[in-house]
């Protein structure tokens, strides 16, 4: 592997930049003769607008200019829409209400765009738009998605009748429904999937700047796939065509989902830099993060289980309505769908399965994907469920999912999925290992005497990475393919650049792209460069989601590589007179195996160039890429075991050990993989002990609106994570790989949850595990 | 944030002086609570008069049985002086419980107590401790100065220049903090003294911080935690919201005060 190659823990060459402070990100660009962007949001959760004056505004110092939805109607700016088409179990396809950039007759949540205002600084833009009188006709709003479904409901979108988008389904229902009736055991329970805020640290932020010499138009903007941004702004919003349209993600930070869609922010930038001649920057404070960023989850499901009278798993049936928020955000209809329902079976051999979900607009922020999107929705309904029955049916947990695993590969699922490969009593056994599952009775009593409640859990969980399979998603509704693309170009002196269509918002992919390099080639990743987040550079990419960079973003490069290397080798042959095939490159030099004939990288890319002395025939340069289209999902799984104290006067939790075994085929780099894990793992002890977001229920406020009433894990909540990988290596890519970037936040909730359901002695308990829940649970 | 015009003070006449002649001015301390109402535009001073240059807003004493503790005192300097730590090592727990670092070290007594958010700290420990405070214009017990939610005694123009109270026997804090904010959900400081015992409660009450009377009674008997087993508090009258019922915080008086017996008898 060398020391940076593959599998080699280096060092993250980005942090230098990122930890002095001299990362770029969107707020630090600026442009000659740039002004500033506020929004004008409505303060009602569901109003029409009689009517908007700006003439107040545009009189106030400073203002460049005042635009609305009507101006940017009449420039035929369209609608946003959700790229993924999902239908409905009777045929009839999803039910997308419009949603204009800037509302111009009807707003849907606290925080909908009604207006934006240019201004020479950022505080006079802020002074006008609170000069911008609309006078809105308030009407009632809803923000439950259950309630939203009731007859006499506010409707929000005349397109979506009773305020259902679709009533979707897979599996087999009769199938299913028979499995329970036969049951021996049936376990029931109603599982509630809190509403999250993402709160990516960077906050959202776009810089639209038209050039009139070129007629083409330049955005900076926080994205996690720039390119599908200029794909979806000139294909569906008319803002310019692609030739005309450069999209650039510089450093971002953080993103986990909420940056992946378009928002009506770039889109307005853009076009208000053309309609007032000047550059326009708008960056989002901390509030309208909160108000307005994509949310995550916030589902409500019914799911009853049946076992048979050896304990098998005889039959899943589920039955989910999710929130969708006000509009249909850029692929919020695959979320509860096809990465949610897909993966209801979990580790475990399930004969029947049958989910049906109902999609519901409500007056509260768009929810779309967010860390795990789907996935850990779905693990969470499947491990507390399997849990439950474990305590329900008298038998240890571990041996009822032992009972049940799935150890015959490929499986093929009742719910689309094809596992690949794992092995998943090994990682059960890693995590009970690691963490003395057998000693837990013991350390319960000693508790006791302190009193204290001592509880333990766990969650085996599996997800889909690698997105995804272009045919297949496409025959599913997806609007876009889901490969990637890369370029490696080695430059004449021996250095090398790689262009990717992934984009690394805090992953880390300038380190393990560039160790993929340094594997091939032997040279040091300080030679490798990666370019990524500009569509000048690169000329086209599915961007960084769904664990996808690794299993797809590399294996692109890795084709890649594949063509410069089999070049790099017909060159040194000819430089040794050598037979092809008797060539290796490594370590930095081609040589002739089993000879001491070499010769130094540096100069095969040399003789690339100058072309002197070239194979009969061959091109110059060395220059390739190349298109990866995985054939299969990946399929990451693991075992996590979380042990909590609670203190039965408070209800207040510590979390005394958290044990992760994760199976993620194989790594690249184990220190960078750990620090994914570390921060999925808190990420979802986030969720199921401290994070959820309230709308009040009569106004449609946000009330957890800021970090006053908004709890983000803080290091003091966390314990010391004991972090372990397993390895069945991915048969469907070149690297082996299976994603590791949403494991921890799809696999911990439900370990933390059924370690203080089991300490406290109740079932019922709904995220966050807030200390007055946990307390209440167990008056 | 709107425009405003920063002035600073050095004296208490002088921030006096400076608000009178301001439109629509108003004291900065630490700023701790003043600039994040500012930044999120609830608030809109015309004038901003700084007390944190007003050498005679700062400091502690230790004077026999008395302790006095300048307006300007930040959190942090209140919960590492030496003095305090030995003569009332309850107070300087309590300071250094508030909010974070930065916090601590630019919030001041001063503002917290003028602010009385009804989840702050020092509101507790100035109502048990039976805490004077003394203003540019007079002296107020605390019994008479935290009048409701963020509402005080003070007039406009009026500046708290310090605090000061004799010691008590024994005194202990104890706070469950929200989760999100890390204000107090609910804090209870109690203070012994040889003919009485004082337990306040912050974060709880509807309008603000109370003294738990029943606690009290029951505590004055035998100041020990045992004396609180069975002890109820009514949830009438408490706060209810998203992170805490009425009925969760009435259980945590009763848990944070026997907690804070503990720590007064530790
Ligand atoms: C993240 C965070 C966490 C916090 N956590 C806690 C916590 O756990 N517990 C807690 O108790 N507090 C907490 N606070 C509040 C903190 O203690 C503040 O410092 C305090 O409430 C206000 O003090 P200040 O000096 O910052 O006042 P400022 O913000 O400067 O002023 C607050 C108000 O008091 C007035 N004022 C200030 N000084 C005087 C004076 N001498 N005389 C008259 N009026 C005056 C001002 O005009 C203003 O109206 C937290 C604050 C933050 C930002």
């Amino acid at each position: 592997m060398g020391i940076e190659g593959i599998g080699a823990r280096v060092a993250r060459k980005e942090d230098k930049r990122f930890i002095t402070g001299l990362g770029r990100y969107v707020d630090d660009m600026t442009v000659p003769g740039m002004k500033h962007a506020a929004f004008v949001r409505s303060p009602h959760a569901h109003a029409n607008i009689r009517s908007i004056n700006v003439d107040a505004a545009s009189d106030m110092p400073g203002v460049i200019g005042v635009l609305t939805g009507r101006e940017l109607q009449a420039d035929g700016i369209g609608n946003l829409i959700c790229g993924w088409m999902v239908h409905s179990k009777d045929g009839s396809p999803m039910k997308m209400g419009a949603w204009s950039a800037l509302a111009t007759e009807k707003v849907r949540y606290v925080g909908d765009a009604v207006a934006i205002v240019v201004a020479d600084t950022k505080g006079q833009a802020r002074d006008a738009a609170e000069a911008v009188e609309i006078d809105y006709e308030e009407l009632p709003a809803i923000t439950d998605a259950v309630k939203a479904l009731d007859e006499n409901a506010p409707q929000l979108h005349p397109e979506a009748e009773g305020n259902l988008i679709y009533d979707w389904e897979i599996g087999d229902s009769a199938a299913t429904d028979s499995a329970l009736a036969d049951a021996a055991h049936v376990t029931r329970m109603k599982i509630v999937n809190n509403r999250l805020i993402p709160n990516a640290m960077e906050p959202r932020a776009a810089l639209g700047h038209y050039d009139k010499a070129e007629d083409h138009y330049t955005c900076w903007t926080t994205s996690q796939n720039p390119h599908v941004a200029r794909l979806v702004m000139s294909a569906f919003y008319n803002v310019a065509p692609e030739n005309k349209l450069r999209v650039i993600a510089p450093d971002v930070g953080g993103g986990f989902g909420s940056k992946i869609f378009i928002y009506p922010e770039e889109i307005v930038c853009l076009w208000a830099s053309k309609r007032t001649g000047v550059p326009v920057k708008w960056v989002a404070d901390r509030t309208e993060s909160f108000l307005t960023d994509a949310h995550g989850r916030d589902h409500v499901t019914e799911v009853q289980m049946a076992f048979g009278a050896d304990n098998r798993i005889t039959g899943l049936k589920v039955d989910t309505i999710a929130n969708f928020g006000a509009y249909m955000s850029l692929f919020s209809s695959s979320v509860p769908t096809y990465l949610y329902a897909t993966l209801l079976s979990g580790q475990y051999d399930i004969p029947a399965i049958h989910a049906n979900v109902r999609g519901v607009y409500t007056n509260t922020a768009p929810v779309d994907a967010y860390r795990g999107a789907g996935r850990p929705e779905a693990t969470y309904v499947v491990e507390r469920t399997v849990e439950t029955a474990a305590r329900e049916l008298g038998i240890s947990p571990a041996e009822l999912r032992r009972k049940n695993f799935i150890r015959e590969f490929p499986h093929q699922t009742p719910v689309i999925m094809n596992y690949d490969a794992g092995d998943y009593d090994a990682s059960l056994e890693a995590a009970m290992r690691e963490a003395d599952y057998d000693g837990f009775a013991a350390r319960r009593a000693e508790a006791e005497k302190r009193g204290r409640k001592r509880g333990i859990g766990m969650s085996c969980y599996i997800e889909a990475c690698g997105i995804a399979p272009s045919a297949a998603v496409g025959s599913l509704g997806a609007g876009v393919g889901l490969w990637e693309s890369a370029e490696v170009r080695v430059n004449a002196a021996g250095t090398i650049e790689v262009l990717t269509g992934s984009h690394s918002h805090g992953q880390g992919h300038e380190t393990t792209f560039s160790q993929l390099v340094a594997h091939r080639f032997g040279v040091p990743i300080e030679q490798v460069s990666i370019v990524h987040g500009d569509t000048d550079k690169v000329q086209m990419g599915m961007g960084t989601y769904g664990s996808r960079s690794g299993a797809v973003g590399m294996s692109a490069i890795a084709k890649a590589l594949d063509k410069v290397e089999a070049k790099a080798k017909k060159i040194a042959a000819h430089l040794l007179e050598a037979d092809e095939s008797d060539i290796v490159i490594e370590n930095g030099e081609a040589k002739v195996a089993g000879t001491d004939k070499t010769v130094p990288w540096f100069q095969v890319a040399l003789a690339a160039y100058t072309a002197h002395n070239l194979p009969e025939g061959m091109e110059p340069g060395l220059k390739e890429g190349a298109f990866y289209d995985p054939t299969n999902f990946t399929f990451p799984a693991g075992c996590y075991i979380c042990e909590v104290e609670v203190d039965p006067e408070t209800g207040h939790t510590d979390i005394v050990q958290f044990v992760a075994a994760d199976d993620f085929g194989n790594i690249v780099n184990p220190m960078i993989v750990e620090g994914q894990v570390h921060g999925g793992l808190a990420q979802g002890i986030g969720q199921a002990l401290l994070e959820g977001c309230h709308y009040d229920p009569a106004t449609g406020q946000l009330i957890t609106a800021s970090y006053m009433d908004y709890t983000m894990p803080r290091a003091a909540d966390l314990p010391s994570f004991r972090v372990s990988t397993t390895n069945t290596p991915c048969p469907g890519n070149p690297l082996g790989i299976k994603g590791c970037g949403e494991a921890g936040a799809i696999g911990s909730p439900p370990a933390l949850i059924n370690a203080i359901t089991d300490a406290i002695g109740n079932n019922d308990l709904t995220m966050p595990a807030t200390p007055q829940r946990v307390w209440a649970a167990m008056q | 944030m709107y425009n405003t015009t920063y002035r600073r003070a050095s004296s208490i006449d002088e921030a006096v002086k400076l608000l009178s002649d301001a439109e629509d001015g108003k004291f900065v301390a630490g700023g701790q609570t003043l600039i994040p109402t500012m930044k999120a535009r609830l608030a809109a001073p015309s004038d901003l008069i700084d007390l944190r240059h007003i050498a005679d807003l700062k400091g502690v004493t230790v004077a026999g049985d008395r302790v006095k503790i300048g307006a300007g005192t930040t959190h942090a300097e209140v919960a590492s002086n030496a003095a305090l730590a030995k003569a009332c090592p309850a107070l300087c727990h309590m300071a250094s419980h508030i909010g974070d670092p930065h916090v601590r070290h630019m919030g001041t007594l001063g503002g917290s107590v003028a602010n009385n958010d009804p989840a702050a700290d020092y509101p507790a420990a100035l109502l048990a401790l039976s805490a004077t405070v003394h203003t540019s214009k007079r002296e107020i017990p605390a019994d008479d100065f935290f009048t409701g939610l963020f509402e005080t005694a003070l007039a406009e123009d009026e500046i708290v220049t310090a605090v000061s109270f004799s010691l008590p026997e024994k005194a202990g804090y104890a706070k469950f903090p929200n989760p999100a904010s890390r204000y107090a959900l609910t804090g209870v400081f109690v203070a012994k003294r040889p003919d009485s015992v004082r337990v306040a409660v912050t974060g709880a009450g509807e309008e603000g911080v109370f003294r738990a009377g029943e606690l009290e009674t029951a505590l004055a008997s035998s100041f020990d935690a045992a004396a609180l087993d069975g002890a109820k508090v009514s949830a009438d009258k408490l706060m209810s919201d998203i992170h805490a019922s009425a009925e969760y915080r009435a259980n945590l008086v009763v848990v944070m005060a026997k907690r804070a017996v503990q720590a007064a008898l530790a």
